[in-house]
């Protein structure tokens, strides 16, 4: 992907999660919960900001009381990133960690951590 | 061990660009992160929760040393003799949470009849996050912190809970992977708790109970 210096450059990370599955939202409701999130080490470029989409409410066999914040099924994640107008041209690969703990009705798995990297052309 | 053999079906680590239209000022980049599907195959590695094994298919359990929250070491050897509830768990597992109870009262109720719980929390933040849970939630049991080490030479444990229960003679008898049912557990206890530990019917043996916060 090509970037122009002094511009803005949009990333939509796409999730998709199996049936039954679901992971923390990036705002759970208790503190002890792992929130999905979504880093980035984006030089040369720079993080505009991070949209996650809404997330929504669902209660679990383990959690009858408590409903949970969560993502299911298909999602983005949306990236903005600023190209500095002082920023050297060429290639640069952005690299993000997107960082998600799941569950599904009776089980919950270990956090894991998945790396991302866009190749950009700075021009 | 008997067990669901869980895997990710599909994880693309590096992004490839899909046919998003671009509506944005620059360039709108769609990336397919990762897809997720975490699968259970049942394949020959089934589970069998509803009771204990056979003693003739029983193999022994692999023995550990881990620290508990004052830094003692606790070995799984120690407990020879008596029936083991090991539970690994962790404080952001909510089925988990579930069953913390439970087995506070098989605790309460058959420790002095040769039993106890130890449980293996696997949180990456160790004591930081486990000892004040334990100590809200008045946790009577051993604690120690786990790691991936035990999760492996126990199978490979990767969802949570996973609950083994251990006969008198440090053999594992039951495997529960995920929420069970109370009962369960109940029955599988009590049928271990028949035998006679060797030399003694209780099963008694001198195994320090240092506990982080009981009530």
């Amino acid at each position: 992907m090509a970037g122009k210096r002094g511009t803005e450059l949009t990333a939509k990370l796409a999730v998709s999660l199996g049936e039954g599955y679901h992971v923390n939202s990036n705002t759970p409701h208790e503190a002890y919960l792992i929130p999905l999130k979504l880093t980035w080490t984006p030089a040369p470029l720079e993080v505009a900001s991070v949209t996650f989409p809404k997330p929504h409410d669902e209660k679990y066999q383990f959690s009858p009381d408590q409903a949970l914040s969560v993502f299911t099924g298909n999602f983005e994640i949306v990236t903005k990133f600023k190209v500095p107008a002082d920023t050297t041209s060429g290639p640069a690969i952005i690299a993000g960690k997107l960082r998600y703990q799941a569950c599904n009705n009776t089980m919950c798995f270990p956090p894991k951590t998945v790396e991302v990297k866009l190749p950009v052309e700075i021009q | 061990m008997e067990a669901c053999n869980l895997q990710f079906l599909d994880s693309r680590l590096f992004a490839s660009i899909r046919g998003y239209n671009c509506v944005m000022r620059g360039l709108c980049v769609s990336v397919v992160l990762a897809v997720l599907s975490i699968g259970c195959s049942s394949g020959s590695r089934t589970v069998k929760t509803a009771s204990v094994k056979a003693n003739k298919d029983r193999k022994v359990a692999p023995d550990f040393a881990l620290q508990d929250v004052n830094g003692h070491t606790v070995k799984l050897s120690d407990y020879r003799g008596k029936v083991v509830l090991l539970d690994f768990w962790a404080t952001w597992c909510g089925p988990c949470k579930i069953e913390i109870p439970w087995f506070q009262e098989f605790e309460r109720q058959n420790k002095d009849r040769g039993f106890a719980v130890i449980g293996v929390a696997m949180d990456d933040e160790g004591w930081d996050v486990v000892k004040p849970f334990a100590q809200e939630r008045g946790i009577n049991y051993r604690l120690v912190v786990g790691n991936d080490s035990i999760a492996q030479q126990f199978g490979g444990v990767d969802a949570l809970p996973t609950t083994f229960l251990i006969d008198r003679e440090g053999k594992i008898a039951s495997v529960h992977i995920g929420l069970s049912g109370k009962r369960d557990f109940e029955d599988g206890i009590q049928e271990l708790l028949q035998t006679p530990g060797a030399g003694n019917a209780s099963g008694n043996s001198s195994v320090p109970a240092v506990l982080v916060g009981a009530k």
